[in-house]
């Protein structure tokens, strides 16, 4: 039985879902009605749309937005951001030890060709002392709840984490929509993510770099999945939004082309992957990124938000040793769980995955966005079969966990009210300090018993509300 | 051993460069078998060139020019002063931990083939293991011209029996690091005979020893570098110390042509 977040164990309200439960109560069909079309109007109207991969006929749709809130109080947010603040600044020490003496693998706590020969190491980083010794600044990271007071972390987010955009929306249509139910309640605001994002950035600008350094965010172009939100992001921030080819190096330093004269950049906001950002140094075919962008960022002429190589963090081969990671650069042992999980690599462990894959979530090692993901409680007996031969024939490339009892909030789904699974995404800016959002992106999978809450397969988001004392 | 190195490589174009960025690889560091008397890169944009050292401890220099009509030269040039150390480096600085040289990449990545040439031995056996892998590789595999490109993998070269210089350095490298041995990929300059030039910088492996250090290793010829080397960059693989790498804009059509002299230097 999932943890039900409104209603608790007992069938009693919880205490954070008060005020919207008795609202719930009084919304007639017509309200919900008019409310589901303005929504509709208004994410089309915004263009907040996404790309969905391997979907020939629609390559954009709009995320459905569900207007039931998710709701924390003040005490459950309280004990959660320790928990994922204490991951962000172990992981941040992580990736500058893996960049210079390694002393994790000399300690014997990681083994040496997990991180040595991974895809997402980058030995080009080896040596480089980004500012302010920051490597993924801006994190997402997925966490999931099972109880009352049971949290675990899903994924570590450090390469280039979407979905802060439908954040900031799904709370700005829920003002507009339903006003009267932010009176009388004090929700933590997010409407200033692209201030505290725009001070992250200015705080890790060159040493050497004044007052005011110039930023950009460099999109790799229309025809990404996020690109809406790039634009966004920049235009909040009141940055320039560059392409690949609005950039170049010249003379050392990276500059921005202008209508007048060429602009020196500082600070690059990239939401470009490692393999693209610079043909000098990585794929020597790619034409979105900029030439030698690298050698200027290890120069220490430019920051690069993320750093190249965060990737290696995040990888689901790393994942398993977090907790150890964890306890090494902190000292502390780690607030938030860990999903236990089989390593399929291991003979031993791929036995046991064989002989249970109809209870367990089996993941690629280096997939994301749920594609190529099994879930074996909710699959049929042919898709568990093709999946087995899949596993099979190459073990390394997959892990799996447990099936977890994801809790569930009340959405809205054709037949009323009813609930639906549930994450989150809590975005993390570090750099001159460690800042949380307060909340983050709820994603609910909108299919009745559907524990795979990603937008490309079917799942859409909540506004999410953590409520002040 | 006195050695004078003049390295050119020449680009061509059929219309004028709008823009270019490039990065050089071309500068040797001192060490306690190798010093640099006089070193110069005389190339378009080198007077407002980017210098900074890399994870490896590699000096790089990232030029970039505007506008340029007609041919263009890179011009690599000094005297190195080289003693023969049995291809034993000391003195160079570490700032990569060891470990790193043990990635393989997709060009390294050992083969079932190779593998067979990857037997365990005893710490105190590494060294004559290491020599006998070396005259191994130079026999197995010819070293042949045109018949590998620089995207050739080491178990592609192996597999055909021939390749140059980065083929065998790679097929080293990809079995000794496959033994745990860190191992790296080292560009640089050899002496081949009185008024000889060549069309090619040389390339050969180092591998970390241990009790000893890091040794050189050149399987295209089947010996440890001597005074006749001189050292210029290590990596990972020869994509990662490419000696000149670069991306442009306009330059349609190049060609690039390479002269490598490297002479015994008149006292």
């Amino acid at each position: 039985m999932s943890f039900n977040e409104m209603l608790g164990p007992d069938g009693k309200v919880r205490l954070p879902y008060s005020k919207v439960e008795s609202w719930l109560k009084q919304l007639g069909p017509s309200d919900i009605e008019r409310a589901l079309r303005e929504c509709d109007a208004r994410f089309r109207r915004q263009g907040i749309t996404f790309a969905v991969y391997g979907d020939e006929k629609a390559s954009e749709r709009i995320i459905p937005f569900d207007i039931v809130p998710r709701i924390f109080a003040a005490q459950e947010w309280r004990r959660l951001s320790a928990g994922i603040e204490q991951r962000v600044r172990a992981i941040n020490a992580f990736l500058h030890d893996l960049y210079h003496r390694q002393e994790i693998i000399r300690a014997g706590r990681i083994p040496e060709d997990v991180i040595i020969q991974n895809q997402a190491f980058v030995p080009e980083m080896v040596g480089v002392n980004p500012a302010k010794g920051i490597y993924a600044h801006i994190m997402g990271i997925d966490i999931v709840r099972v109880g009352d007071n049971d949290f675990y972390v899903l994924e570590d987010n450090c390469r280039t984490p979407s979905g802060v955009s439908y954040m900031l929306e799904d709370r700005e249509a829920m003002m507009h929509l339903f006003p009267e139910l932010f009176a009388g309640q004090r929700v933590a605001p997010v409407e200033n993510y692209p201030a505290m994002l725009h001070k992250t950035l200015e705080a890790v600008a060159p040493s050497s770099v004044g007052n005011e350094p110039v930023i950009v965010v460099l999109t790799p172009g229309i025809h990404n999945s996020a690109f809406f939100e790039h634009a966004f992001l920049a235009d909040e921030m009141g940055v320039e939004l560059c392409e690949g080819g609005d950039l170049f190096v010249s003379d050392g330093w990276l500059y921005m082309r202008t209508t007048q004269a060429p602009k020196r950049v500082d600070v690059v906001y990239r939401r470009i992957d490692d393999d693209f950002l610079d043909p000098l140094s990585f794929r020597p075919d790619s034409s979105l990124g900029v030439p030698g962008i690298l050698d200027i960022y290890r120069a220490g002429r430019v920051t690069l938000v993320n750093a190249p190589g965060t990737g290696v963090a995040d990888d689901k081969s790393i994942y398993t040793f977090m907790p150890d990671i964890i306890e090494f650069y902190t000292g502390e042992k780690p607030l938030l769980n860990n999903v236990p999980t089989w390593r399929c690599s291991n003979p031993q462990e791929l036995k046991y995955v064989d002989e249970h894959l109809a209870e367990l979530v089996v993941k690629e090692v280096h997939g994301s966005g749920g594609y190529g993901m099994l879930v074996g409680p909710t699959s049929t007996k042919s898709q568990i079969e093709t999946f087995r031969a899949k596993l099979l024939a190459r073990p390394s490339n997959y892990i799996a966990q447990p099936t977890l009892a994801l809790s569930t909030v009340p959405t809205f789904v054709d037949a009323g009210i009813a609930p639906r699974h549930v994450d989150l995404r809590p975005f993390v800016l570090s750099g001159d300090q460690v800042r949380i959002t307060p909340g983050g992106l709820t994603r609910v999978a909108l299919k009745e018993g559907s524990l795979v809450v990603n937008s490309s397969q079917g799942g859409g988001t909540k506004d999410t509300w953590v409520l002040e004392d | 051993m006195r050695l004078h190195v003049r390295h050119t490589t020449h680009f061509e174009y059929n219309t004028a460069l709008v823009y270019a960025v490039q990065r050089f690889m071309l500068t040797p560091l001192g060490f306690a078998s190798q010093r640099v008397e006089s070193w110069k890169i005389t190339a378009p944009g080198m007077d407002k060139a980017l210098a900074y050292s890399d994870g490896f401890g590699n000096k790089v220099h990232l030029a970039s020019l505007a506008n340029h009509q007609g041919p263009m030269d890179v011009v690599a040039e000094g005297i190195v002063e080289s003693s023969d150390a049995g291809g034993l480096v000391k003195g160079i600085a570490e700032i990569a931990p060891r470990a790193v040289y043990l990635r393989q990449t997709p060009v390294t990545a050992p083969s079932e083939a190779m593998l067979k040439l990857a037997t365990p031995v005893a710490t105190k056996d590494t060294l004559p293991f290491l020599h006998q892998l070396l005259k191994q590789i130079h026999k197995n595999v010819e070293y042949r011209l045109g018949t590998t490109d620089n995207q050739t993998t080491a178990a592609q070269a192996f597999a055909n029996g021939n390749g140059v210089c980065q083929d065998h350095t790679h097929i080293f490298i990809g079995i000794t690091r496959a033994l745990r041995l860190p191992s790296r990929y080292v560009t640089g300059y050899l002496v081949t005979g009185v008024g000889a030039s060549s069309t090619a910088a040389h390339a050969w492996a180092e591998v970390f020893v241990p009790d000893l250090g890091w040794v050189g290793f050149d399987a295209a010829n089947g010996i440890c570098p001597t005074d006749n080397y001189v050292r210029v960059a290590a990596g990972i693989d020869a994509a990662s110390v490419t000696p000149i790498r670069g991306s442009r804009r306009g330059g349609v059509a190049e060609t690039m042509t390479v002269e490598v002299v490297v002479e015994i230097a008149q006292q």
